[in-house]
């Protein structure tokens, strides 16, 4: 981390605010804690994995790293999963393991402070309850906050071989 | 920069030294031992304890000095070897061992077993030699021929010494000086990058500053001069060697310090360190010409170089594709380039590979223990041991070789007097043997031990709950042990027979690429056969296209390539089809089906047969189109994803895309269970294995 990083987390652990890299899919936006995120790039040259689910859409080349690929609208059916030269991935960085996620679009970097988080409601959301943190309230915008560690390392998302498989 | 910093570099080094010294040992022939050899085992000791001084490792010093003044003896021929000396001494480099992890684990060691190999090493100086061990202590001297040795009572009692540190850096210097400060009393210190001297009176004998300080510095950094002690018996010993072009350096740059400011009568000193300290190091196998590197910088290069052919060939792509390929100089510089990424990848990959000695060195010890534990006679030959693997292979290599070894001796070879009885020599014979087969090697371990028993292994089955049949071939029913929790051994011994193991060894084996078989004979022994790849991380691949996709076949599983006929093809009632290639009829597989490729080509007569074999099992493998062979760098799935069936790796083409490595044994599984699945209306099976909800 380097000490510009290391010094916005620091500030921001102290006045409860949090970086958040804002993305859309279909119609609702989504947001991820910016630390998880290594780089964005465009949808390209992904080779296909034979007998995976439709979710995965495969493995990409990040210079020289073998890294999957994962679409989340079809995952939760969130919206209609279009290829194009807008549609980019988001590469994060979770458990160690470096994963692609396929975003419609990515808008912008915001920093929430902890009034702006509130829980998120029971039901109503198109993620199961479990990957969300939270709703991130931004002037008439409402952000999903996902737990994005939690849902890619989830059995369902059946990216990580369960121990003693 | 604290002293801790070295602690890696010595317990690397002492790890070295005990191997080292345990491998002499082993090797020691008790009524003729080799002075060489016995002097190998000295210095090992000598130079640990050394290290143990310096770092304050009382423990490991304390034994390392008991042995050391033992092996003295021994070396002087006033100690007569026995076997059960050497075991003796075998039984304190363990203890050695065990003191190293426990500092290396930052604890101490234990001091009951610190008193109980002191009391042992004490008590066989008191019998054998009939001196008290420590308080006779001889002056541990490290020249390897006696006749040069010097043994004045000067180098036993100390006295004042210069220490000449040549281009040692600053911080190393300060270091070093605190450290001569611990050994004795630094008089005075003085000079520059180039050449610092330090004068210090110490009660040690040169070579342990030496052993010291070159846990620091390299040897030829250092130039050691005793300062009014009598010089001569060591001048003479000097004397014949000082001729050598390094050493006359060494000795011209001492000189140089001496005329400065030292009395001439220790002129000679300087030389005689030198000759001394190169005439010990010969035998232990040039230290001065390798270098310690970390394996993670040795596997970033082989990334890179990994990288820059992919580069090479995306060039290489570009140029045909366009007109500018055309250009005769791009074309020549092209072609030099690509020879020398390719020369280059093997140079780097060279680095990694490491003989098989590595691994049989550990076996003579293990054999030898445990054969005497059971009360058997084993005598155990290597062969090939200069055949080399991939480090990393070589190390996940052990655990299972030690276990096939655990089992000839325990289950496998029979004791000494059954052996007699069933005619055959008293003593077992157990081969390890390692040879390069293609691009595989192959390992052998081969017993002449009782082999193994038909009835009892199928015995054993059917009350473990496996199907198994009488009809079985013999060497079906010998591929029964690979299966989970199956163990025949009468009784549980902690040698072996606890029922887990073969299963684990054939998991672990298959998981480095390979694959294990057994072949016996009853009364004749038991052979096992463990096939590896060379190295995990390039593979020479042949491209085939399928649809729109492209994938890699392993060539060393690829036998032909065939377009077949109508008249080959011949289509079972399940859906099976086989193909005839000469006299065989071979099951085929096409890669469409078992991978679901979309738009490719569905007419086996228009398709390819690529012929290929793995685990024994020979089919067709149905593709569209083969491309050409191009070694690859293997890159692995699983560092981000998971295993995916029926493929082994992934690499990059030349375009920068992924193309996935197929598994040659895997994909056959792979269509059997889609088969199974349609045949049996399971659809939902095989998803569920890959998606689990």
């Amino acid at each position: 981390m380097s000490n510009a990083t290391a010094l916005q987390h620091s500030i921001a652990a102290e006045t409860g605010s949090q970086e958040f890299l804002v993305f859309s899919l279909g119609e609702e936006e989504y947001a991820i804690d910016i630390l998880k995120v290594q780089e964005i790039r465009g949808y390209e040259n992904v080779t296909r994995i034979a007998n995976a689910p439709d979710f995965i859409k495969g493995v990409a080349n990040l210079r020289g790293v073998i890294v999957p690929i994962v679409d989340l609208r079809i995952k939760f059916r969130l919206a209609e999963a279009n290829y194009d030269e807008q549609t980019v991935v988001i590469v994060v960085n979770i458990a160690d393991r470096v994963v692609g996620i396929v975003v419609d679009r990515v808008s912008d970097v915001m920093t929430l402070t902890s009034e702006q988080r509130k829980p998120a409601p029971e039901f109503g959301l198109s993620l199961p309850l479990d990957y969300i943190h939270g709703l991130g309230n931004l002037d008439d915008r409402m952000l999903v906050l996902v737990d994005i560690e939690k849902l890619l390392t989830s059995e369902e998302m059946a990216l990580v071989e369960e121990a003693g498989e | 920069m604290d002293i801790t910093d070295f602690y890696d570099t010595f317990f690397e080094e002492a790890d070295e030294l005990l191997a080292e010294m345990e491998t002499h040992l082993l090797d020691l022939d008790v009524d003729q031992p080799d002075q060489e050899r016995l002097n190998a085992i000295f210095r090992a000791a000598h130079s640990i304890k050394g290290g143990a001084g310096t770092f304050g490792f009382e423990a490991l010093q304390r034994t390392t000095h008991l042995l050391e003044n033992l092996l003295d003896y021994a070396r002087r021929g006033e100690l007569q070897l026995r076997r059960d000396i050497v075991d003796t001494f075998l039984e304190a480099k363990d203890m050695l061992n065990d003191q190293l992890d426990a500092y290396r684990q930052g604890g101490e060691p234990d001091p009951e077993a610190l008193e109980r190999i002191c009391e042992t090493l004490r008590r066989l100086a008191l019998e054998e030699i009939g001196h008290h061990a420590e308080a006779d202590a001889p002056a541990p001297t490290p020249a390897s021929k006696p006749a040069a040795e010097p043994e004045p009572a000067a180098a036993v009692g100390g006295g004042r010494y210069q220490v000449a540190l040549l281009g040692v850096a600053d911080k190393d210097r300060a270091l070093l000086i605190e450290e001569l400060g611990q050994l004795g009393e630094v008089e005075s210190h003085e000079g520059d990058v180039e050449q610092y001297r330090v004068v210090m009176k110490t009660s040690l004998s040169v070579d342990d500053i030496e052993a010291v300080m070159c846990f620091i510095v390299e040897p030829e950094q250092l130039s050691i001069q005793a300062l009014d002690t009598p010089a001569e018996p060591v001048a003479e010993a000097a004397a014949p060697q000082a001729g050598k072009a390094e050493q006359t350096e060494q000795a011209a740059q001492a000189e140089k310090a001496e005329t400065a400011d030292k009395p001439a009568d220790a002129k000679p000193a300087a030389p005689a360190k030198a000759a001394g300290k190169s005439a010990s190091k010969a035998p232990a196998g040039g230290e001065s010409t390798s270098i310690r590197v970390p394996v993670a910088k040795v596997d970033q290069i082989i990334n890179l170089v990994g990288e820059l052919i992919i580069t090479q060939s995306m060039l290489n792509q570009v140029a045909e594709d366009s007109d500018t390929g055309k250009d005769t100089g791009l074309v020549t510089g092209l072609n030099l380039l690509q020879r020398t990424a390719r020369d280059l990848q093997e140079a780097v990959m060279s680095v990694r590979m490491v003989p098989m000695d590595y691994v049989f060195s550990r076996f003579p010890r293990l054999v030898r223990d445990l054969a005497s534990k059971l009360g058997k006679e084993v005598e155990l030959v290597t062969e090939g041991k200069s055949t080399e693997l991939d480090k990393g292979l070589t190390e996940r290599i052990i655990d299972p070789l030690t276990h096939l070894v655990r089992n000839s001796l325990d289950h496998g070879i029979e004791t000494p007097d059954r052996r007699e009885a069933a005619g055959k020599p008293r003593t077992g014979r157990l081969l390890l043997s390692a040879q390069h087969q293609g691009g595989n090697i192959l390992i052998e371990v081969i017993d002449d031990g009782a082999g193994l028993n038909r009835e009892k292994l199928l015995a054993k089955a059917r009350s473990s709950g496996l199907s198994v049949s009488d009809s079985m071939s013999d060497d079906e029913v010998w591929q029964l042990i690979f299966a989970p929790g199956f163990s025949t051994a009468e009784e549980v011994s902690d040698v072996s027979g606890r029922g887990v193991g073969m299963d684990v060894v054939k998991r672990n084996i298959q998981s480095m690429g390979g694959h294990v078989e057994i072949l016996s004979k009853p009364g004749q022994g038991t052979t096992t056969r463990i096939v590896l790849p060379l190295t995990l991380a390039i593979l020479d691949g042949m491209s085939i296209r399928v649809g729109g996709e492209t994938f890699i076949l392993p060539v060393s599983a690829v036998i032909e390539s065939l377009q077949p006929s109508a008249d080959d093809l011949y289509t079972l009632a399940g859906g099976d089809t086989l193909l005839k290639v000469r006299e065989d009829y071979l099951p085929v597989v096409a890669v469409h089906h078992a991978l679901d490729v979309a738009e490719a080509i569905t007419d086996p007569t228009r398709a390819i047969a690529v012929i290929v074999q793995g685990e024994g099992r020979r089919y067709a493998v149905l593709v569209d189109n083969l491309i050409g062979q191009q070694q690859v760098v293997v890159k692995n799935l699983e560092t981000n994803y998971r295993k995916v069936p029926g493929v082994s790796a992934a690499t990059i083409l030349g375009d920068g895309s992924v193309a996935l490595i197929l598994d040659v044994s895997d994909l056959h599984r792979l269509a059997q269970s889609k088969k199974d699945n349609r045949i049996f209306g399971n659809v939902s099976h095989l998803v569920e294995e890959i998606e689990p909800s």
